[in-house]
């Protein structure tokens, strides 16, 4: 495994009384792209803040490169940091606020000179360094926030929701220019980000954090297909929960009368009440499969093109999201009535609470 | 008859003025309206006068003084009480938020009292001291309303870029204030050359500002002096403010709002 440059031990942040982040712990390795993944107030921005050194944990311990900087303010880090807002000073030029962080380096005039074109020219802004920030649009903002950031090849480069505020196009596009320039330039990166698309697009490790813990972490693949929690199940792409009986190490009884085989690589206990979760995209409309069938009914449709998202009333009352690729075979129209095929290993077993929080 | 009304109320407002400036070309040695021809010789008389120029040389001394005191002074408190966690800000925001309430002629009397215990009566000291007060809410609401337009984010980025808090608040954060501290140097300047009241009781006739000068000749003489040093006066604070709307940046503060 490669080397641990950021590590927080049990971090702990209060605000008045309430806990923003509880007993955390989390290592950074060298060179990743690790997100910070979850929904307005689950604490990600304030775990940034602790490792940036904007705010000081109530208790535990920050270490970067294996040293305790807990008691050190963000100036004596030497972090780089993107904010959402862009934060570039307005009374600046272009070229002045990427030198910012050399001038307090105290580098001399001929290297700011030549680092700063060169991180104008590894965001393609060049041309543009005797300009006003405001003078530029807000994907140009943030592309001299992120040079500001990178100038003096700082360990560790944090990013807060930094393509929050563009548009949707061109949020995508400087997804892809972040990714690509976070590789190149080869640093160690923590994104804070609310949005499960460009976590899953980024990141090398995703951390999905709700109410101040980890509830898990992982690759995005196996956040998205092996989902430790209910949390995470809802929160990351869209799933339907299905309830039964375990009839079996591997069978699942549904209410209402079906058998299902389930491969989740754990052996149920018969008679336990299970929970299971399923993606509306691993369920398909049954022509020919003989086991893993279930009958069911339209109940709504919501037609988007590639694909439509179509709501089923299965036996017994339970209802499934299905997301069925058009052109579809059949009619979709409510009333419809649907064999749907249940693959055994698309289920994902959910717990409660997150066993992998923490590590 | 809504114009009417406007162009009543604008005349009213600024007949005053007019009549100072219009007297104060009177070639006679009376205060009378409208004047009977067009002269200099009072503003002559102004210029050469030594009271006056002495009170001239004080009300620089003394505004020069209050304002260098005021204006650190006035930062901090405005960054404090903005920024800092103080407590009893309320009381504290009361206080240094608001022109004083006190009559001038108790904060004169007062003044003029601590004076006396402290032995400063004769200097400049003690006009500087009252000045300083007098101005410092001026200076204080200038600053404030630049600081809480102030996007913290900044301070941060700059932390995160390796500047100390002391490097930062002059890279910028005040750089950033820069409208707020112009905005108050000016209402500064424009207050304590105009205090009169309060700096009455604390003058003596060789520190005594120059509206306790003027105060004093119009008490001795009615001549047209008094008029030709107010357009003096009038002239000045508005080439003052007029400057500085036109090249610095105070967004609109003075002459116009947006």
């Amino acid at each position: 495994m490669a080397r641990v440059v950021v590590e927080l031990a049990a971090c702990r942040r209060d605000y008045g009384g309430v806990r923003a982040v509880a007993g955390l712990d989390l290592t950074v390795h060298e060179g990743e792209l690790l997100s910070l993944l979850g929904p307005s107030g689950c604490g990600k921005t304030t775990t940034l803040n602790l490792i940036a050194g904007f705010v000081p944990p109530t208790s535990g311990r920050v270490l970067i490169d294996g040293l305790d900087v807990t008691g050190r303010p963000a100036h004596q880090r030497g972090l780089g940091v993107v904010f959402q807002s862009y934060a570039l000073f307005p009374h600046l030029s272009v070229f002045e606020n990427v030198a910012f962080g050399l001038r307090e380096r105290r580098a001399p005039q001929g290297e700011i000179d030549r680092r700063v074109r060169a991180a104008l020219a590894l965001v393609r802004l060049d041309t543009r360094a005797e300009h006003r920030p405001a003078q530029l649009s807000g994907g140009m903002q943030q592309r001299v926030a992120l040079a500001r950031a990178l100038v003096y090849a700082p360990r560790v480069l944090l990013l807060d929701e930094p393509l929050a505020a563009l548009d949707k196009k061109l949020r995508e596009e400087m997804r892809t220019e972040l990714r690509e320039i976070q590789r190149s330039v080869g640093i160690t990166t923590i994104f804070v980000t609310h949005d499960q698309g460009e976590a899953l697009g980024l990141s090398d490790r995703i951390a999905v954090m709700h109410a101040g813990r980890i509830e898990q972490l992982g690759t995005p693949r196996e956040i998205y297909e092996r989902p430790a929690t209910r949390f995470v199940a809802d929160f990351i792409g869209a799933s339907t929960v299905l309830r039964g009986r375990a009839a079996g190490a591997d069978r699942l009884a549904l209410p209402g009368g079906g058998m299902l085989r389930i491969e989740t690589g754990a052996a149920f206990q018969a008679g336990e009440e299970i929970e299971l979760a399923i993606r509306p995209e691993r369920i398909r409309l049954a022509a020919e499969a003989e086991e893993n069938v279930v009958e069911g009914r339209i109940t709504g449709v919501v037609y988007q093109g590639v694909q439509t998202e179509v709501t089923a009333e299965i036996t017994g009352g339970q209802r499934l999201l299905v997301f069925v690729a058009e052109p579809a075979p059949v009619a979709l129209v409510p009333g419809q009535a649907l064999r749907l095929h249940l693959p055994a290993d698309a289920f994902m077993r959910l717990h409660a609470a997150g066993p992998e929080a923490g590590r | 008859m809504l114009r009417l009304a406007v162009v009543v109320l604008i005349a009213f407002m600024t007949l005053p003025t007019v009549v100072v400036i219009a007297v104060s070309f009177n070639p006679t040695a009376i205060l009378s309206f409208p004047p009977s021809g067009l002269s200099l010789r009072w503003y002559v008389n102004v210029v050469t006068y030594p009271q006056f120029q002495r009170a001239a040389w004080n009300s620089l001394l003394v505004t020069a003084g209050a304002v260098a005191l005021a204006m650190p002074i006035g930062i901090a408190a405005a960054l404090a009480l903005a920024r800092g966690r103080i407590r009893g800000r309320e009381v504290w925001a009361t206080l240094l938020l608001s022109p004083l309430v006190v009559p001038g002629v108790a904060a004169g009397l007062g003044f003029l009292i601590l004076g006396a215990a402290l032995g400063l009566l004769r200097s400049r000291s003690v006009l500087v001291a009252a000045h300083v007060a007098l101005v410092l809410p001026f200076v204080v609401r200038s600053v404030w309303v630049s600081v809480r337009n102030l996007d913290p984010t900044l301070e941060r980025a700059a932390a995160s870029l390796g500047a100390t808090p002391w490097r930062t608040f002059w890279r910028v954060t005040l750089p950033l204030l820069r409208p707020g501290l112009l905005a108050a140097l000016l209402f500064a300047v424009i207050v304590s050359l105009n205090e009169f009241v309060v700096s009455l009781f604390i003058s003596t006739r060789l520190t005594e500002i120059l509206p306790v000068a003027m105060f004093s000749y119009v008490v001795n003489y009615t001549d047209p002096s008094i008029a030709a040093l107010s357009t003096l006066f009038i002239l000045g604070t508005f080439v003052i403010v007029w400057l500085a709307d036109r090249f610095l940046d105070l967004g609109g503060v003075f002459l116009h709002h947006r």
